[in-house]
């Protein structure tokens, strides 16, 4: 082959200013993030690391290459983990700039799979009774026998979708009343965000949230308009609905004199703690964003804050837990939730080895990166097999829902808890020990 | 063959998947942690020996380099294919294939990463000593071409020190082992010649390590001082009073900013320097070697020593200390970080001039460095955007080498040459020295097929190498 010496390369492509973010300019390309990145570690690709990704950014800023499919696929292939942000000694967000591309080239996968996960966004998601209505038809569906009837006929990649749908519960949870006064005195006023598929698919984790917090002296209110955060639309760049659905949580929790907005889900957490980034440039709603951020705590961060009261009882288990990305590595939190399972008498907790690893699940990858996905949750898997651990503990949906269906696919086959699950479950045996002992008398 | 039939045939020998011809996949290729950047045109990641040794052929056959390239953390350049050509990316190369505890060795391949190899046989109470601050991240392979070392080379000594053998793919693609499992093997030590060649020999596909058992007990001091030249005496009259610490580090007031603003761990912004003193050992001679030290530092007027109270502090200050060279972001979008080396005796008097080259030049230069062995990594901070600034920059190196070697010293401790330093070997070996060296160099690779364009002088390079967005400066390449 005629070797042809290198030249230098400035581009021939336009120079893209809403690429040219400052994070690209923090990053030193040290390369200590490559061996925490998910991606790069099961395919040794530079382009599917977060040096990589940064470089690709850099370069589609500079006009040297284009937004083809192979740059979509790199951006998506990511997992926006995040533990990449955890491993960088100069603080790069990462995030921020894998979100800002996203937003730029849009949803993934071919026209078809963009225009369902554009209507999911944009129909579905900030529509709390059109999404129930999805997941009552859902449930109807598998609870029918129209599933077992159907699976016959969908092509192969739909039936694995099909059977990675985990049982719709019978009941949605639905708070009792808009405002739940606290249980003994009251020490904090706060809102719980309702989520989307949190009351759908985990009611009963919620009712347990709200357990918790009223007794622990938390008066909970539910505000009727809350919505969807808006997560899983920034994660595929669907922006604009993602701002519209921020604003109106903001109009809706900010001025309701709380003392917090608790969320129960990391992913949730982690994006409204930065509407304050999302709407930085909205002249209306950046101060506003700011205040609001500033708000809004992880259940188990706040928990951990305004210290546990109240009897509890032994938990007999052994557990293990795994470190929700958005939490770990979006919310830096990780000793307040080890610290609350530590409060449970008779609990006992055993580290798995890279429990700050993601488990695959991260939002909708699980269905968009199926072949990513259950690599990485086999080798989870595996961790958690090691522990010899009776439960898993993860407070996060997507990875309770990842991490139930790879029990039951590759093993153990054991519980998976919210940490909200445990903690109440203590504190309910403990208020139902003295009605059993009555009921005896 | 053609680039056409040489794709084709990489594909048939590592699969489709792991051959990037695109360029929204070979550009990231162009660099790794240092300032240059040079597109190479294939980048090849086969996942055993055989199939790197097809790949060598394959190459030879085309006749195109190639460059040997572990996890791209290098300072100098080294696995920037200077001439263009194949990457050959040996980050699949992963696997650990053998422990041996009581021999004291692990075999592993290129691509395994350098903590990795002590995290695996840590619960057994032993480690893989050279230690480079990017361990997290570098791989031993790269280690091996570098002769890496790291804060505890001052005890330990660097990567050479510790190669039992490697199996090596050279240039017809013969797959043949230099050294082996025991040590001292008769005749020519090919692997002490091949450790720290920076990829300019063959492709090394496995290495014998040794393992060290870990020390009884290991003490850590952190002393904080208010003028550098104090620090600097401390290390001298640390070493002159017999202690032989595992480590002694410094950093400098810009480097303990850049530190504070990327992953925060609590060092005094205002402190001219900071010192590390890592002793290790027996318990009753760390303690006593551990109080000395902290004596020496007071006597030197340092502000305050804390004596890390356990594991936790001890690795916290460690994080910082090897987090520090990729937190220079938070200050400046680039450095150029060099890597010269002075005798310990003069460490005050090249921090002075450090100090006043920082002023010529109007650039500011964050220190941290192993204190220890006299090795500097002075940073230059700047900004590539800002037109003219990477000339200074370049000139500025040059003047922090210049006083290294006038100052009794040399020019890389441990970096390498890569392209970077490659203009400056010169300063520091004569043309009868450089003659021989590359005639070991063509016994080994005749046709200048691995990693061209690096660790020797060239008239001018071929390639061009780019340094974006501004062009090379004049002079970079003498």
């Amino acid at each position: 082959m005629e070797h042809t010496h290198p030249t230098i390369d400035s581009g021939n492509q336009p120079k893209l200013a809403t690429l040219d973010l400052p994070e690209l300019y923090q990053c030193v390309h040290c390369g200590l993030c490559l061996n925490q990145c998910p991606t790069y570690r099961a395919t040794g690709l530079e382009p599917e690391s977060p040096r990589g990704r940064i470089h690709l950014v850099k370069a589609a800023a500079d006009g040297r290459i284009e937004l083809n499919d192979r740059f979509k696929e790199h951006l998506y292939l990511c997992l926006l983990c995040r533990a990449c942000e955890s491993a960088c000694p100069s603080g790069v967000q990462y995030g921020r700039i894998a979100e800002t591309a996203r937003e730029h080239i849009g949803p993934p996968g071919s026209p078809l799979a963009r225009s369902m996960l554009s209507f999911v966004f944009t129909q579905l998601l900030p529509y709390p009774r059109r999404l129930k209505l999805a997941f009552a038809l859902l449930r109807f569906y598998q609870r029918t026998g129209l599933q077992r009837m159907l699976r016959l006929f969908l092509p192969k990649r739909m039936r694995e979708m099909d059977a990675m749908l985990p049982a719709i519960p019978k009941n949605f949870f639905k708070p009792e009343a808009e405002t739940l006064p606290a249980i003994g005195p009251r020490r904090a006023r706060v809102a719980m965000l309702n989520g989307c598929v949190m009351p759908l698919m985990f009611g009963e984790v919620n009712h347990a949230t709200l357990r918790v917090l009223r007794r622990n002296g938390c008066e909970v209110i539910f505000p009727k308009r809350q919505i969807c955060c808006g997560a899983l639309n920034i994660h595929n760049g669907e922006n604009i609905a993602a701002k519209k659905m921020a604003r109106q949580n903001i109009d809706v929790f900010l001025d309701a004199g709380l003392d917090a907005v608790v969320v129960n889900a990391a992913g949730c957490g982690a994006a409204m703690k930065e509407y304050d980034y999302l709407l930085r440039e909205d002249s209306e709603y950046a101060e506003k964003a700011q205040r609001f951020s500033a708000l809004v705590k992880d259940a188990g961060e706040f928990l951990a804050g305004l210290g546990l009261v109240g009897a509890m009882t032994p938990v007999n288990l052994t557990v293990t837990y795994q470190d929700p990305c958005h939490l770990a590595h979006g919310q830096k939190i990780r000793s307040q939730p080890r610290q609350l399972l530590k409060s449970i008498p008779g609990l006992r907790v055993i580290e798995m080895e890279g429990s700050d690893r993601c488990c695959g699940s991260a939002g909708i990858y699980n269905l968009t990166h199926a072949g990513m996905s259950q690599h990485l949750l086999k080798e989870k898997m595996q961790s958690v097999g090691a522990t010899q651990a009776d439960a898993i503990v993860a407070p996060n949906p997507g990875c309770m829902l990842q991490l139930g269906y790879g029990g039951k696919n590759y093993g153990p086959d054991i519980a998976v808890y919210h940490l909200m699950d445990l903690l109440d479950r203590a504190y309910r045996q403990a208020e139902d020990a003295p009605q059993i002992l009555k009921n005896k008398t | 063959m053609d680039k056409r039939e040489l794709i084709f045939e990489l594909r048939r020998i590592v699969g489709e998947l792991y051959v990037l011809v695109e360029k929204e996949d070979v550009i990231v290729y162009e660099q790794d942690g240092s300032i240059f950047q040079v597109m190479p045109e294939l980048v090849v990641l086969p996942d055993n020996v055989e199939a790197v040794s097809a790949v060598v052929k394959a190459a030879q056959r085309a006749n195109v380099p190639i460059v040997p390239r572990g996890s791209g953390t290098g300072l100098a350049g080294g696995a920037v294919p200077a001439e263009g050509g194949i990457i050959l990316s040996l980050a699949r190369l992963n696997r650990i294939l053998k422990i041996d505890l009581a021999d004291r060795l692990a075999i592993v391949e290129p691509g395994v990463i350098n903590l990795d190899v002590t995290k695996v046989v840590s619960k057994d109470g032993y480690f893989y000593a050279p230690d480079p601050s990017s361990q997290a991240a570098c791989s031993i392979g790269g280690n091996v071409a570098n002769n890496s070392g790291g804060p505890h080379t001052l005890a330990y000594g660097v990567t050479t020190n510790h190669v039992l053998g490697v199996e090596v793919v050279l240039d017809k693609g013969e797959i043949v082992w230099l050294g082996g499992e025991v040590p001292d093997t008769p005749g020519y030590d090919l692997c002490g010649v091949f450790v720290g060649s920076e990829g300019t020999m063959g492709i090394v596909t496995k290495i014998a390590v040794k393992l060290m058992q870990t020390r009884e007990s290991v003490r850590t001091l952190l002393a904080i001082f208010d003028d550098m030249d104090f620090a600097t005496k401390t290390v001298v009259d640390i070493t002159a009073a017999g202690i032989i610490p595992a480590a002694l580090e410094i950093m400098d007031q810009t480097t303990i900013e850049a530190v504070e603003r990327g992953a925060p761990v609590g060092l005094p912004r205002d402190a001219a320097a900071v010192l590390i003193v890592e002793v290790e050992g027996l318990s009753e001679q760390t303690e006593r070697a551990i109080g000395l030290a902290a004596e020496i530092c007071q006597h030197n007027h340092a502000r305050q020593v804390k004596i890390a109270k356990d594991d936790s502090e001890r690795q916290a200050l460690w994080k910082a200390r090897k987090g520090a060279f990729g937190a220079m972001g938070t200050l400046a979008p680039n450095y150029y970080v060099q890597d010269g080396v002075v005798p310990r005796s003069q460490l005050p008097e090249m921090m002075r001039r450090i100090a006043a080259i920082s002023k010529q030049f109007n650039l500011p230069i964050a220190n941290v460095f192993h204190a220890g062995d006299g090795n500097l990594h002075p940073n230059i901070l700047f900004d590539m955007r800002h037109p003219g600034e990477l000339d200074r920059v370049v000139a500025a190196g040059a003047a922090t080498l210049r006083a290294c070697i006038e100052l009794g010293g040399s020019i890389t401790g441990e970096h390498g040459v890569g392209l970077e330093k490659k203009a400056y070997i010169g300063l520091l070996f004569n043309e009868t020295d450089l003659a021989a060296m590359t005639r070991v160099r063509q016994a080994f690779d005749p046709d200048g097929r691995f990693n061209p364009a690096k660790l020797f002088p060239t008239p001018a390079s071929c390639g061009e190498v780019r340094l974006e967005p501004a062009k090379i400066p004049a002079g970079l390449w003498i």
